[in-house]
Order: structure tokens, then sequence, then C-alpha cells
């Protein structure tokens, strides 16, 4: 049976008839079309389904829609306000820290809970952070240099593009 | 000036686009959500699809009755065998699976039924309405009961008992190479295998449009995660007896691969029969679970070496026998076998080399291709087996391997050509950056015990450093396709529109390694026009040109050569029209950023929107293609030759810094050097994320993933007990890229989607040794084997852990090909002298 | 793609109201908070409950209140994100934090509670996998089934007790507030377990484990290690807390050794305690005890990495733990 319930989910407030035993991740995939939020596992065990549950990052596999009525939801489509991306969906961009893309909503977002945490996260910080976050095409590497680009850009203000210093591969 | 602003203002190359970092064409599609994979299509009426599959690792099927599923409200269909009798593989020399069992199950989760309803909660009543009665047979669970059982006949492809393949070969003169050595060395390994494990599970959805008038009675269309569309599509029209002009496969963005999504599978069959019975789209999401039931992942391999080497390091002759657990079906396993011997001769060069190959069927599930395809495992054990020759000579292992490279623009014993090759300068990079010599020089300062006064350094510690190096190569491509035809392995269509758009169509799929972008980069850096104009098209069987498919490395090499002869037709119509009208020579034309100059006077232009408008008056509609075949001439003449020639091999090394904890036998990468002869980057920041990638994944199989089987089946098939390594596990890497064009690729570029996982594994094997001084000579080096290791040894139980050798058949069941490089070699040179390769090869 | 089974969920508004619900649904229901171990569980069909009670909405279940000396009430709902982040158990009761902040990852920290923790289902591979695989292997006793896969001539089940936090809080001596429509009652940790893989809670069905309350830290000094494979994800594979308390002179008053993932319940290693009251921490001392101590792991072959390597480990981890004491400066 369904039941009808009411999700803020990108800053939107939405009523929605639900299946109680449906996850969020189903909810939020299957009912409302936000296809942006990924599964591997559906058990907790690789975080790719991750969102922002008032602020905090959750694994939607693992969460009751009825259960997260009075929060904020965000999911990786209600990152980019007004058109414009958030300063890490860029730098994920510029810098190559999405490859196949599948872990890279749930890592934003745990990501994006990151900066606002540590605003200047040390590699460890990051470390820690992202330890919830599998990714099996990166090696990590990426993901973290496009974190530390972005909390400059974040704390500079700065606009521009910043183009990645990768001269250093060279010979 | 830093070092950096020189290099900027030096530009290497005279490229605009090739060789500058940027971001890939989908990215922003990626970091916003919009990416659409397959799991994220949902069409009207769509119907959901599940399998049911086999519980028994063996056993005869008695009888399926679905008849209390079928009357569940719901239901709409449900398949058995009988439905999809047609056999099918990825290799036609391996056609041995049905989409869902005939009579025998063969593994635990071989495919019996499937279903489509209307919810997936009416597919978990309905399975558990279906009833199929089982005669178990006995299983065979590894390579030593696979031989010791010939009388349990797994599968039928096995010539001799549960052999699926055998191999021999010897290239040159063995005996006479082993008479020449100072010293003989033998060894055995073990490779457990694995699975890729790609972060998105098999997907796909299959929607079937009847229409009366057709004679066929419809279409079908098949959207599907996987890495080889075109192959997806032979099969499916295959099974379903609907011809491939009626099939349509299309690859959605898909969540990584690796090796894994490259067969054709039965729930992508299963889900097109589904749709045609019902005239609804299914959809059939695999779980985790499944992911490792499908498998096709790197084989087990046990692995036997004997080499021969002179006092001052020099090989004389290498003798390499390989045992490869296959699983229940064929599979890419044939050419699996053939890998596990073609490429030791592509590294080091071997006067004379003997390969011994088998590849066994099991009932597990069927091993494929994985990053690396059959190269890693005898990769990790001849550079572990070269480690050890190293130290039993007193000779420094770098200095070993140096002695043995191979040259550029040479052949091999086995016949192999081989173009450019930085493997020297690989080499002296990593050990550079890695500060190796100073490293060991302070080890065996330590070692010495001269620090013994210093208060700090001989403080108790139970963690040992260590470093260890390796070195490996990889091809761009198989010089030879599954289906041995003459038609080209990749093309590429560009089609210019009057608006200035350019649309560029190719088969080619994107699996996250950056294809899509690739093609983006080498139109727009050959036509000279921004990125932006550039649409893209790919992995459509019905729109888009056959590119074979994301396996082998081959897309970059490939279709970026098909594209740049595609370009370059189009670049000599509007050269043509150009030059008429800024009344110059067509040899003066360049063009860049949109705008076509006469070199002589940038003053006088044309901007690339006019070209093609007057282009397209002059030649009515803009389209061109080009197409990339492998030249003739890189391999022997032998049978078998066709597996491990490539147009050009890439070449990587790695050091890797282990700190190993001697009470506990943990074990911690601390740092992971690694550089990668790559010809060209097309774009550095693709390439250094592949070099990461690589390393990232060859650290997870030296060290964490493990795959076992307990009682018939796969005893960890989830993410959390099969571990894939976390942030807080992955080393730090470091990757250097070694650009020397090379001659053939395009802009000189080669492969780095597999080559650098090779090294990794090995590396950090010689790194645990160097650390604690045992050896674990079987792939995962997981904690507790170095623990018993480091027991064994202070027990006085040998240098470590060791895996039991197989008894090896005698005769090896097949017959030896002897082979002679010498005459073939002359011939093949002067023939590719004269290649003219297809289209405008640089 | 997995899903949870159908059924019903109630969301009481406060203590009285959950455990009449669960007094009135009986059997049928069963509690969740954090849903971390529930959920996959029931994603797998070990546990397909018809109605679910959710914790969530409890005000009081959030609480923490107390200090460092007279001991502290946490209570049942409170995360542990919120339990490693502490400032006054990151001071006083060091070892829970660390457990706490050791559980699994970030975002199942953010989510899972202390109550669910220690009430975790015990653990074996042949059990925590999907209800395919456990059909295709036949099940086992602790559902569906009736042997015991690891040890087949067993009469029962081994699973294994692997909540991180369990052995800390038997080793600092704390005791939970049990609350059902009958009472409440509160009781130690250490006896809320009992040696069994298929019920391992001395709880009634229909009691609610609404706090933890640990006692004073004034005088003790805590420790917890963690071996598994990775740096996130997993489970303890063994766990080992100790709690203790040194007099003046530098001898050891009183202490605690307790192993977690050893057994179906987390084991209090009374002997190398014994060995160790009345005398100093000395590398002899430590190994004496944790040789003692690591007798009483007794692994199966039903959790990562193999059982004779967990068994033989284990005396290093204790050793380590103990020396923790040594170079933490607290005892000289
Ligand atoms: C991938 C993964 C990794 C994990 N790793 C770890 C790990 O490393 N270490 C570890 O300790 N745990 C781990 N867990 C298990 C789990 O996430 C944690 O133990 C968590 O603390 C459970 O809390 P919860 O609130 O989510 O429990 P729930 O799932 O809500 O409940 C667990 C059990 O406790 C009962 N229960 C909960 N609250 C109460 C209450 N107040 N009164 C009575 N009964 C109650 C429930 O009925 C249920 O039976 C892991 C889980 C996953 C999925
Ligand atoms: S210990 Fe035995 S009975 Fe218990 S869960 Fe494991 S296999 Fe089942
Ligand atoms: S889908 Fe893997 S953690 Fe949720
Ligand atoms: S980019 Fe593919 S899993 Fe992270």
């Amino acid at each position: 049976m369904r039941e009808l319930i009411s999700l803020q989910v990108n800053g939107e407030r939405r009523e929605i008839a639900v299946l109680q035993h449906h996850t969020l991740l189903e909810v939020l995939r299957e009912d409302m079309g936000l296809i942006g939020t990924k599964h591997g596992c559906e058990l907790g065990e690789c975080g790719a389904c991750t969102v922002l549950i008032d602020g905090m990052p959750v694994l939607s596999c693992l969460a009751l829609p009825i259960e997260v009525q009075a929060c904020d939801i965000l999911t990786i489509e209600g990152l980019e306000q007004n058109g414009k991306l958030h300063p890490l969906q860029e730098t994920f961009a510029e810098l190559g820290a999405a490859q196949c893309g599948y872990c890279t909503p749930g890592m934003l977002l745990a990501g994006v809970a990151l900066l606002r945490k540590h605003p200047h996260p040390t590699r460890e910080q990051m470390k820690e952070y992202l330890a919830g976050n599998l990714c099996r095409c990166t090696g990590y590497t990426k993901i973290y240099e496009a974190v530390e680009v972005a909390a400059q850009r974040m704390s500079t203000g700065e606009e521009q593009p910043m183009r990645p210093e990768v001269e250093e591969y060279h010979v | 000036m830093s070092k950096q602003e020189q290099n900027r203002a030096q530009p290497v190359h005279p490229y605009t686009i090739v060789g500058t970092p940027r971001a890939k064409v989908d990215a922003y599609a990626k970091v916003t959500g919009r990416a659409v994979y397959a799991d994220d299509i949902l069409l009207p009426r769509m119907l959901y699809g599940r399998i049911l599959r086999s519980p028994h690792a063996h056993a005869r099927i008695l009888s399926i009755d679905t008849s209390r599923a079928k009357k569940l409200p719901g239901v709409l269909a449900i398949i058995t065998g009988e439905d999809l009798p047609q056999k099918f593989g990825i290799l036609p020399s391996s056609q041995d699976e049905y989409a869902l069992a005939i009579d025998k199950v063969r593994y635990v989760g071989d495919p019996v039924v499937a279903i489509a309803a209307l919810d997936p909660d009416i597919l978990d009543e309905a399975i558990k309405l279906i009833q199929v009665e089982y005669e178990l047979l006995p299983a065979l669970m590894s390579i030593d009961e696979a031989l010791a059982h010939p009388e349990v006949k797994i599968n039928d492809e096995a010539r001799i008992g549960n052999i699926h393949k055998a191999v021999s070969y010897e290239f040159g003169e063995i005996e006479a190479g082993f008479a020449e050595a100072d010293y003989i060395r033998e060894d055995w390994f073990y490779y457990e295998g694995n699975n890729h494990a790609p972060l998105e599970a098999h997907a796909c959805v299959a929607q079937w449009e009847p229409n009366p008038s057709d004679p066929i009675g419809g279409k079908l269309t098949l959207w599907t995660s996987t890495q080889t569309p075109h192959y997806v599509h032979r099969e499916l029209s295959k099974v379903l007896g609907i011809p491939q002009s009626h099939v349509r496969v299309i690859a959605p963005h898909v969540g990584g691969g690796f090796g894994g999504k490259s067969d054709p599978f039965s729930h992508e069959i299963c889900a097109s029969e589904l749709s045609r019975r019902t005239g609804r789209p299914v959809k059939i999401t695999c779980t985790r679970e499944e992911v490792f039931l499908l498998h096709r992942g790197r084989h087990p391999v046990k692995m036997w070496i004997k080499t021969g080497v002179r006092r001052d390091g020099s090989l004389t002759a290498m003798h390499f026998r390989s045992f490869l657990d296959g699983g229940a079906y064929g599979s890419y396993g044939i050419a699996s076998t053939y890998y596990t011997g073609a490429l030791q001769t592509v590294t080091y060069t071997l006067p004379c080399y003997k390969f011994e190959g088998m590849r066994l069927f099991t009932n597990k599930p069927p091993c494929g291709p994985k990053r690396g395809h059959g190269t890693t495992q005898p990769r990790y054990a001849v550079e572990v087996h070269l480690d050890k020759i190293a130290f039993d000579l007193g000779i420094d292992p770098v200095e070993l391997r140096r002695r043995n490279l191979i040259e550029p623009y040479s052949y091999t014993v086995n016949g192999l050509r081989i173009t450019s090759c930085a493997l020297g300068e690989c080499l002296d990079r990593v050990v550079e950056r890695s500060g190796w010599n100073s490293f060991h020089a302070d080890k065996q300062i330590v070692a010495a015990g001269l620090h013994a006064e210093n208060g700090a350094s001989s403080a108790v510690t139970t963690v040992k450093r260590g470093m260890g190096l390796a070195a490996s190569s990889y091809i761009c491509g198989a010089g030879k396709p599954i289906y041995w035809n003459e038609l080209p392995h990749s093309a590429v269509q560009i089609r210019l529109d009057r608006s200035g758009g350019v649309t560029v169509y190719c088969g080619a799929t994107d699996i996250g390694q950056g294809s899509t972008s690739i093609l983006a980069y080498i139109v727009a850096e050959e036509l000279g026009i921004q990125i932006g104009r550039i649409h893209l098209q790919t992995a459509d069987t019905a729109l888009t040109p056959v590119d074979l498919g994301s396996y082998s490395s081959r897309v970059t090499f490939m279709a970026g050569n098909a594209a740049i002869a595609a370009a370059r037709k189009l670049k000599e119509q509007l050269f043509q029209v150009a030059a008429e009208r800024m009344q110059v020579s067509p040899e003066r034309l360049y063009a860049v950023n949109d705008v076509i100059y006469d070199e002589d006077d940038p003053g006088v232009t044309l901007s690339f929107e006019h070209a093609v408008q007057f282009a397209e008056a002059r030649f009515g509609a803009l389209v061109a293609a080009g197409s990339y075949t492998p030249p003739e001439g890189i391999h022997g003449d032998y049978k078998g030759a066709g597996v491990g020639p490539s147009p050009a091999y890439s070449y990587s090394t790695c050091v890797a810094q282990v700190a190993v904890d001697e009470e506990t036998g943990e074990i911690v990468v601390e740092k992971l050097w690694l550089a990668h002869d790559v010809g060209q980057s097309i774009n550095p920041l693709l390439v250094a994320g592949q070099v990461e990638g690589g390393a990232y994944m060859g650290y997870g199989e030296a060290v964490m993933e493990q795959q076992i089987f307990r009682k018939g089946r796969h005893k960890i098939p989830s993410l959390l007990d099969y571990k894939l390594a976390t942030t807080l596990d992955t080393p730090e890497i470091e990757t250097i890229l070694v650009e020397i064009p090379d001659r053939e690729g395009p802009f000189g570029g080669k492969e780095a989607g597999q080559g650098p996982l090779n090294p990794v594994i090995p590396a950090i094997a010689n790194a645990v040794y160097n650390a604690v001084g045992v050896r674990v000579d079987e792939v995962p080096i997981t904690s507790d084997k170095v623990f018993k290791a480091l027991r064994n040894q202070s027990q006085g139980k040998g240098m470590g852990l060791q895996p039991s050798p197989i008894e090896t058949p005698s005769p090896w069941p097949t017959r030896l090909i002897k082979w002679q490089p010498e005459e073939h070699q002359s011939a093949m040179k002067r023939q590719s002298d004269h290649t003219s390769l297809q289209e405008g090869v640089l | 793609m997995l899903r949870l089974p159908p059924f019903q969920y109630l969301a009481p508004k406060n203590l009285a109201e959950a455990a009449h619900m669960l007094s009135q649904e009986g059997e049928r229901a069963m509690l969740v908070a954090g849903g971390t171990d529930l959920y996959p569980n029931m994603k797998r069909r070990q546990f397909t409950p018809p109605v679910l009670i959710g914790l969530r909405g409890i005000p009081t279940f959030k609480n923490i209140s107390g200090s460092a000396e007279e001991g502290m009430h946490i209570g049942a709902g409170v995360t542990l994100t919120t339990l490693a982040e502490h400032p006054l158990l990151l001071a006083h009761y060091p070892a829970l934090a660390t457990a706490a902040g050791s559980v699994s990852t970030p975002q199942l920290r953010n989510v899972g509670t202390i109550g669910g923790n220690l009430l975790l289902d015990t653990r074996c591979n042949y059990y925590n996998q999907t209800e395919f695989w456990r059909h295709s292997i036949g099940y086992c006793m602790k559902k569906d089934g009736d042997i015991c896969l690891v040890a087949p001539g067993s009469p029962r089940c081994w699973a294994i007790s692997s909540a991180d936090t369990a052995p800390v809080l038997v080793s600092l001596g704390a005791s939970v507030r049990l609350v059902s429509v009958r009472g409440e009652r509160i009781v130690p940790v250490q006896d809320l377990f009992r040696d069994d893989g298929i019920h391992p809670y001395t709880k009634a069905t229909d009691e609610i484990l609404s706090e933890v309350i640990l006692p004073s830290a004034t005088g003790w000094q805590s420790v917890y290690l963690k071996l598994r494979r990775r740096g996130s994800f997993d489970f303890p594979i063994l766990g080992v807390a100790v709690s203790l308390s040194a007099s003046e002179d530098g001898t050891v008053s009183e202490v605690r050794i307790v192993l977690g993932a050893v057994a179906s319940y987390p084991v209090v290693a009374k002997d190398a305690a014994t060995l160790l009251i009345g005398q100093r921490l000395t590398p002899e001392t430590i190994e004496a005890a944790s040789t003692s101590a690591a007798r009483r792991a007794k692994p199966l072959d039903n959790a990562d990495l193999t059982m004779n390597y967990r068994k033989q480990v284990a005396t290093v981890y204790i050793r380590r733990a103990l020396s923790h004491f040594l170079n933490s400066n607290y005892i000289k």
C-alpha cells in the first residue's frame, strides 16, 4: 500500500505516494526520476548512493523516505545552483576526477560535506572523510586534487578556471 | 622562470589540442548526475526481469516447473533453456554458452530461468514458485581436480578430459639456450585471479518494436552496460534468430568495465527475448552478487618458469608453463591461454623461448579478460622470478633488467614486430624519482649495523620497509580481430553541417577511460577547430560504424587512426575551396581554432564555418569516413601467431615502497612510482588517470582482493567481503609519462588503459621480499600469508610460502609447434617497409 | 537491485509509546534505530518482520549527559559519529570514541546508533549472504536450516559478536537500561550477552534499550585496537579493549581485557587480568598476560583471513594494547 508522504529534496518540497518498504534510493530514482543517485551494492558497502541529509552524508540505500520527511535532502541534481556548478563539480570535471562517473555523484556529495567541515582539508582528512566512497577507476588521486583546488577556489572566491598543473608528467 | 613555465613556453610538439590537459567531453554530464547509465533508463510500460540461477556447481536438470509462477498475477513471461536453444560465445571457437541452461548447470550462478513481471516485488514471489529438480554431479573446483578427474566432463568443448585448450611452442633452440647459461633457476607461482568489480553492476533494457508489415516482425533495441556493443549485436541476432539488420545495440554511459563487460551475456539475451514475448520494454539489473557470478574475471593461473642466464645477467633461454583455471565456459579463454605466453618476449630479449599453456574447465564462474588480459599473471611470475635471479647472482635488479631490454623497432623470437619502445627511459625515470639507489644504499648500511650506536635507528620497531621494482609491456590493440576477416577494426564517420557543427560517429565505447573525448580531440586537432563544435555519437550499432569495442587497449590507437583518416578527407575538401577563396595554394593553408590561415600571410583567413558552406556548395553534403586495419607482417607465420601481435606496444615500470609489520604480517604499500611509455598523450590528464587507476587496481590485486571458493561456491560475493581498496588503503601514486611518439600511433600515441597495471603486482611482491626477506609466491599477498611465510622462515621451513607444483602431464597434451625466427624476419622486414597502412596513418 | 521485503512501519513519538507498540505487536515486530545493520539483513532476508518500529522519533534517545567524574548517560539513539567526536569521550573514554569511530564508514556512522551497535546481529560468512547464496548452500541453523556449516558436527551456532563498541563497553564496566511495558531494569553490558550465535542477547523481545550508562572514568585509562583488512568498511575480525586503573605506586589495581570478534559474545580475559593485578606493567608481565588472554580467542573459519592467523595475532594485538599504557605516560 502506498502512503502519501512529503519530502524536501534539493530545496523543493513534494508530496509523493511511496511504498513503505522502498528505500530513499528507490524513491529518488524510480518515483522522482532523480537518477543521478547511483547504486553499486544496496547494502551499505560502496557509498555510490550517498546523498546529504541535513548536510550529512548518508546512504540512500539504507534510508527510508518515511524516516526523513522532516529533513533536507540534497542529491547530485541539487548541487548546481541556478545553473552554476559547485566549485567541486567544476574541479572534478577539469581535473579528471570522474572517469566512468559512477561513483561521482556520491563522491561529490561526500566531498561537499567535507569542504563544509574542513574548508582546507589535509590529505589525511580527505582520506578519512571519503573512506566510505569506493571508486574503482581513479585510484583517488585526481579526486584529492580536485578537492584541493576547489578548496583554494572557494576560499579565494576565484572564478577563473585554474589549469591543472600536469606539466610535471612530461619528461 | 620555473621549470613548468619553461615547459609551457616551449611546446614539445606542434599541436594545439593534442597533448594538453583538458576536461573530458562528458565530464559535465557526469558531475551533474545527468549522464544516463543503463539502469537509469525508465521506459513507459517497462517490466522488470530477473534470472533464476543454479544453486549447484554441477548438476543435471531433471525438470523445470514454472506453472505456479506463471499463474501469479503480474508475471508476464517466463522462459527457459528450450526457448533459446542456440549456443553462443564471444569467440567463434568457443560457442559453448546457452542463454539459459539446457540439460546441465556448470557453476553456482549458471542462468536457468528468466522472468518478466510488473515490479520487483512480484519477481521475488515468482522466483520462489519456480521448481527446478536437479541431479547432482561431482564438482571440480581447482586446476588439480580438473586434471585429476578427466572422467567428470564439465564442458563438451574440452578435447581431452577437462582440458579446454592446450598449446605448445618452441621458438629458437631451447636446449641450446639452456646449454649456454651459467645459471638456471626454476620457480612455481600462483595467481589467484579476481573480479573486475566495476562500481556499476551490469544492467540492460530491451525494447521490442513490433511491426506487422516487417517480414521479421519488428526491431529490437538493447541499451546495455557493455564494452563491446558490436559483439553483443552479433550474438543477440544469432541467439534470437533476428537478422543483425533488425537489432540495435546501444551502450549508454558505462560505469566501469575493466574487461568484465566484454562478453555477450545471458541477461542481455533474456531481456531481449522477454521483451519480444511481452511487447514491452524489459529491464534486467544484476545484483552485486550476480556480477561476481557472471565474472569473466582474471584467470587463476599456476605457473612454472625456468630461465637460463649468463653470469653477466643476460638471458639465454626461458621455458614457461601456465595452467589456467577457466571456470565453466570458454569466454575469451583460448585467447587468455595464448596471452599467458605471448608477451614474455616483448619486454626482454629472449634468444629462445618455450611456452606450454593449458586451460582447464572447472565448476566455477567463467573467467575471461581483465585489465592486462592474460599477461598480468605471467608478468608477475616473470618479474619476481627475475628478481630472485638477480639476487642469486648478486646483480642489482635494475641492472639485470637493463641488460635484457628489448630493442625498439625490432622483432622478437616469436616473430612479433616491436615499434617504439621507451622501456629503458621508463626504468631510468622510476629509479630516479623513487630514490631507488639511495633507499637501497641506506638499507644496506642499516643491515650492516653501522647505525648500531645511533639510538634513533636502532630503536626496536617491528615495521620493516622495502622497495621493489618491475617492468612490463602491453599491446595497443590486437593485431587480429576476434572474427578473422578483412574488415576494418575501427571506423569513424564525420559529418560537417553548414551551421559549422561537426558530428563524429564511431562505434567506440567509452567505459570511463575517455575514448569518446579522444575522438573529439583528434578530430578537432586535425580539422583545426574548437572542441565545442563537435557532437559525438558513439557506441550505437544503428548509427555508428563498427568499432570492435573497448578491449585489448585498442581504441585510442585504432579509432584514433580512423578518425584522423576521416578528418583528413574533409580537411582536403575544405582546403580546396578555401584555397580558391583565399587565392593561395592549398599547401600554404593551415587551420587552428576555427580559422584557416595562409601560412605566409596570417592576415589572410577564412572562417571554418564559411569554408564548410563553400565546400558544401561545391561538393554536396560533407560526410567522410576513415577506417583502420592493423598492418600485415607484425607476427610470425605459425598456427596461433594471431594472439600477441599488436601494431605497437606500450611499456611501463613500477617501483613500490612497502612497510611490513614483522609481527603481524600486515602490509602497507606506501607509495607507487609508475613510469609509462605512452608514445604521445592525446590528453595527459586522461593518461595519468589511467595510470593511477591501473596502479590502484594492481595494488588491490597484489594485497587485497581474494577470490576464494568454498564448498562449491564463491565465498564472498559482496563488496564488504571482496576487498576493494578504500581511500585509507590506497598508496600514494606518482605518475611519470614518457613520451616518445610511435610511428604508427595517432599523433604517436599508444595505449595506457591496461599496461600500467602489470608491473605493480610484481613490484609490490619484490618490495615485500626486500622488506622482510621472505617470498610469498602467490597473489594476493595477504597479511596471513606473510605471517605464515615469516613463521616458516623462522622455523627453518624454507624461504617463505611457495605454491604446490602441479604434476605436469607428460607428454604435453598437444603437438609442439617449433618455429625459427630468422628466415621469417628478413621477409617480414622487407614487407613492412612497404606496408601501406590503411588510409592515412601517420 | 536488492530490495527490502514489504513491512508496515510504525513511528512512536516517545519511549512509552514504543514499548507499548512493541508489546502489542509481539514477535511480529522488530525495532529499528539507524537500520544500518537491520536493513542489509532484511534485504538478504535474514529477517522479514511484518512490522518495524522506528526509534528515531524518540527525542530522549539522542541525549548525552553526565561527566567523566560521575559517569555518563548516552541515549541509545546517539550516533556513532557523535560518539567518535564527543570531546568528553575523546578525553576520558578514548577507547569508546576510537571504537565508535572505527565502525564502517562516515556515512554509516552518521546514522548507526550505539544501541544498534550493541545489539548488532552476530556475524558469520555463511550467514551474511543473500537469500540465493544461503539457499544454494542449504541454509544453516541460524536461519532456515538445521546444521552449522562452519562446524557441521556442532549442536550450536558460532556466529561472531562483531560490534566494535561491545568489548569496549564491557571493559569500561558500562551498563544498559532496558525498558518494557513491564518496567525497566539496569543490566551490566557484560550480562547483555550470552554464548549463543543465534540468540546472543539476554534482552527480552519486548524490551527496548534506552541508554548506555558509563561509570566514572576517574583513575581509568582505556584503549581499543581493531584488526581488519581495510581502513574502513570492515567489521573487526579481532577487537581488543582494555581498561586499566593503576595505584599510586604504579602497580595495576584493576584491569579488564576484553576480546571482540573471537566468539559469540565479548570475551573477558579474567585470568590474564588476575596476572596483572598488583604488578607493574613490564614487557614480561605484559607478555604473560597477553599469552594468557590470547588463549581465550578461539576463532573459527567464518570471518575474513585464516582462523590460525586471527588466533596467532591476538597475542600481538593484546600485547600492543597493554603496551599502550606504557607509552601513554600514564604509568611511569
Ligand atoms: C558495510 C557495513 C559495515 C559495517 N561495519 C561495522 C563495523 O566495522 N563495526 C561495527 O561494529 N558495526 C559495523 N556495521 C554494523 C552497523 O552499521 C553498526 O553496528 C551500527 O551501529 C548499527 O546501528 P543501527 O542503529 O544502524 O542499528 P539497527 O540496524 O537499527 O539495529 C540493529 C539491531 O539492534 C536492534 N536495536 C537497535 N536499537 C535498539 C534499541 N534501542 N533497543 C533494542 N533493540 C535495538 C534492532 O532491532 C536490530 O536488531 C557495519 C554495517 C555495514 C552495512
Ligand atoms: S556459525 Fe554455523 S550456524 Fe552459525 S551462522 Fe555460521 S554457519 Fe550458521
Ligand atoms: S548502493 Fe552501495 S552503499 Fe548504497
Ligand atoms: S570514476 Fe568510475 S568508479 Fe569512480
